[in-house]
């Protein structure tokens, strides 16, 4: 009896497991018509806004493809369906969930984790288990240079999101009768592959136009204070000020620019949606240029949802509470168009089939194009750029999508 | 090194630097003095006191967002998180004074890891400010600018140390609180209720940490993970100056104030913070040597 009882706690691990292996196969890939994509993406935890964001998309898309029908694969319609886990922020728990997605409940399909540091985590598990991954969320570089068969991001990379200011500096100083080469850029980046991203994208750049680097400071993560930096600027008087640094860096940039009334005739900032500046800091952001994935004023069109206008429309009536559409969500909606169709042209359900749908994609679609390189990147998308006028934020570049001229310099009220 | 020439060329930079590493200088000198007094008084080192701060500071956001004028978050920081300083004392801190250094380090840094979660699911990760909405003020030329709620910050500051030393060196608590810290048996023996006073300083400290955090959230930003940068100010400021040493606080915060600034200047945003690190080692190791000169029996 004795020893029957000390047997008990493995005879339950025992059964624990063998019920793990006899769940596996069931929760395959397809479940009757359901086809089951799987993502670990941020709930709670640092990224959670931005994660809920991206999840709303990915939920949307869902939902509009199922109302439209489903997708269609060997004559069979078949409806999509996700399956979450909350990773909490941290890229440790985000490798595990995908392991377990991919092992445990049979995930044959994964969306994307937010922010790159996730996917970062996310992507070499993919990779091992040959599990094709279409992401919406991670930008770096680095994401495209390992060699991965497995990733497809619809989103632009990092390196071009401040790149475009950059050209658009030099265009205007030729109009100007100047050289570009008399050019001052003065550089602030956040210490983070992100952020190192965008600086490379910016380097390149300025070297092609020969403009001169006066600056290069890279901000501490927590840092929230930059005033020894902008006191430089104020010394060294730039033509041109970038900064990048999530919406931190843009709230604390924005607030310190105000602060010590610093007048740079161009300055361009990345995340100062999310920071919501113009709301905090009014008018002293006036003319600031901010890059961005997507806006609902863009003339992109495609299948599903329309305009991207008609999107932002069909956004904000199905999430209570929106005020502007984040980009975050456009593009994994986004994301799920480009796996819909992709399970449609590969008329199957083989992951190495989807996977070559997925990098033969060509689509155009309410967030843009959707085209990738060997690499998994998206290079039929540029980033767009849009400046603060009149506290809006107007597109102002590339000049085929521009809804307004460009202000330069910028001019501040009252100052 | 071509920085260090635009401070010798343009010396009115130098200006701006001194006075951002002075203001800078006095809100640290705020919390750190709260860490010197829980480390001096009940020998706990409170690595949650910059989340203390946060959380002052979240009252001061609360409050601009309700439209009430976020300069006006200080009493109400003040007295809320003294409350909620006494609340922790009885739950937790009661439970590891007393005890050897890790117990008490642990205790605190799961108890920041909770405060920031806590934080974050309530106000989510954004970066928040509360404006203040005060002037801005140009001088010598424009070249160096001076935000009105920097100086009325320095002046709070001043006010509120001068509240604390003053009532440390003349309330019947303040004393008991001295006389608990040169020797808390001896204090226990002639009749001091020991455990009221661990928990009023406990409590102290909060309120203290919420005031600068108040005074912070109108000058930068705040965050819910943004604790972690004011716990280790405090903690180079407090070694540097030793315990119950507020002359040595104030002297080594403006000090600190300084280095970042200047060091920032110089060699760039990305040594601002290995500043900091860098001259907690070099303290530590002077005072070793000096240490080591004494030759003190270690107790």
């Amino acid at each position: 009896m004795s020893k029957w009882l000390r047997n008990i706690p493995a005879l339950a691990v025992a059964m624990a497991g063998a019920g793990i292996f006899a769940a596996a196969p069931a929760g395959a890939k397809v479940e009757g018509d359901t086809i089951i994509l799987g993502s670990a993406i941020s709930f709670t935890g640092k990224y959670s806004t931005n994660g809920i964001h991206a999840s709303n998309g990915y939920d949307l898309g869902v939902k509009r493809v199922n109302e439209m029908g489903g997708v269609k694969v060997g004559g069979k319609m078949y409806k999509l369906k996700i399956k979450y886990y909350d990773d909490e922020s941290t890229p440790a728990r985000g490798a595990q969930l995908a392991e377990r997605l991919i092992r445990q409940d049979g995930i044959k399909f994964m969306l994307g984790p937010y922010s790159s540091g996730l996917t970062k985590a996310v992507a070499p598990v993919t990779a091992k288990y040959k599990i094709p991954m279409v992401e919406a969320e991670g930008a770096s570089r680095s994401l495209f240079t390992q060699g991965n068969r497995y990733i497809f991001a619809v989103l632009s990379t990092s390196e071009q999101y401040l790149a475009s200011s950059i050209a658009l500096a030099a265009e205007i100083a030729i109009k100007n009768g100047r050289k570009p080469t008399d050019l001052k850029l003065a550089m602030a980046f956040e210490n983070d592959p992100f952020s190192l991203d965008v600086r490379a994208g910016v380097m390149d750049d300025a070297s092609k136009y020969g403009i001169k680097i006066v600056i290069d400071d890279k901000l501490p993560r927590d840092l929230a204070d930059m005033s020894a930096t902008l006191t430089k600027v104020k010394a060294l008087k730039p033509d041109i000020l970038v900064i990048s640094g999530h919406s931190k860096g843009a709230a604390t940039a924005a607030r310190q620019i105000k602060e010590m009334k610093i007048d740079v005739p161009m300055i361009a900032i990345t995340h100062c949606e999310a920071a919501k500046v113009i709301k905090k800091f009014g008018k002293a952001t006036e003319g600031f240029l901010c890059p961005t994935q997507w806006a609902e004023t863009l003339s992109y069109f495609g299948a599903y949802f329309g305009k991207a206008a008609d999107f932002d429309k069909l956004f904000k009536k199905t999430y209570k509470g929106y005020k502007n559409v984040p980009y975050q969500s456009a593009q994994a909606a986004a994301a799920i168009l480009v796996y819909k169709e992709a399970f449609e042209r590969a008329d199957s359900f083989d992951t190495e089939k989807v996977r070559d749908a997925l990098s033969a994609t060509d689509m155009k679609t309410f967030y843009g194009s959707i085209r990738f390189a060997k690499e998994g990147n998206n290079i039929a998308k540029p980033m767009v750029l849009r400046q603060i006028q009149g506290g809006i934020l107007k597109v102002v570049a590339p000049s085929k999508w521009a809804s307004a001229p460009v202000v330069h310099p910028r001019k501040v009220p009252g100052m | 090194m071509d920085n260090l020439m635009i401070l010798a060329q343009a010396p009115v930079i130098n200006v701006q630097l001194l006075l951002d590493g002075f203001f800078i200088g006095a809100i640290f000198a705020l919390a750190a003095y709260g860490l010197a007094l829980v480390w001096g008084v009940m020998n706990v080192k409170n690595l949650c006191q910059g989340d203390f701060v946060i959380m002052g500071g979240y009252i001061a956001y609360v409050m601009s967002e309700m439209g009430i004028h976020p300069i006006l978050g200080l009493p109400v920081a003040i007295v809320v998180m003294f409350g909620f300083g006494w609340f922790i004392y009885r739950i937790i801190i009661r439970r590891v004074v007393g005890r050897d250094m890790f117990t008490s380090l642990l205790a605190t840094f799961g108890l920041a890891i909770v405060l920031q979660q806590l934080l974050n699911l309530v106000f989510g990760p954004e970066v928040q400010t509360a404006e203040s909405g005060f002037e801005i003020r140009s001088i010598l030329g424009g070249m160096v600018t001076v935000a009105d709620i920097k100086f009325i910050a320095f002046v709070l500051t001043v006010v509120i140390a001068g509240i604390v030393v003053t009532f440390m060196k003349y309330s019947r608590m303040g004393q008991a609180i001295r006389a608990t810290a040169q020797d808390a048996r001896a204090a226990k023996v002639m009749g001091i209720d020991t455990e009221r006073v661990y928990a009023f300083t406990y409590a102290l400290n909060a309120s203290i940490c919420a005031a600068s955090g108040v005074l912070i959230s109108m000058i930068w930003v705040i965050q819910p993970f943004f604790g972690l940068a004011y716990s280790i100010r405090s903690f180079v400021i407090v070694t540097a100056a030793g315990l119950g040493n507020l002359p040595g606080v104030i002297a080594a915060a403006l000090g600190l104030g300084f280095a970042e600034q200047f060091g920032g200047f110089i060699l760039g945003a990305e040594f601002q913070q290995a500043i900091v690190v860098g001259m907690l080692v070099l303290v530590l190791i002077v005072r070793q040597v000096q240490q080591s000169r004494k030759r003190q029996a270690v107790v």
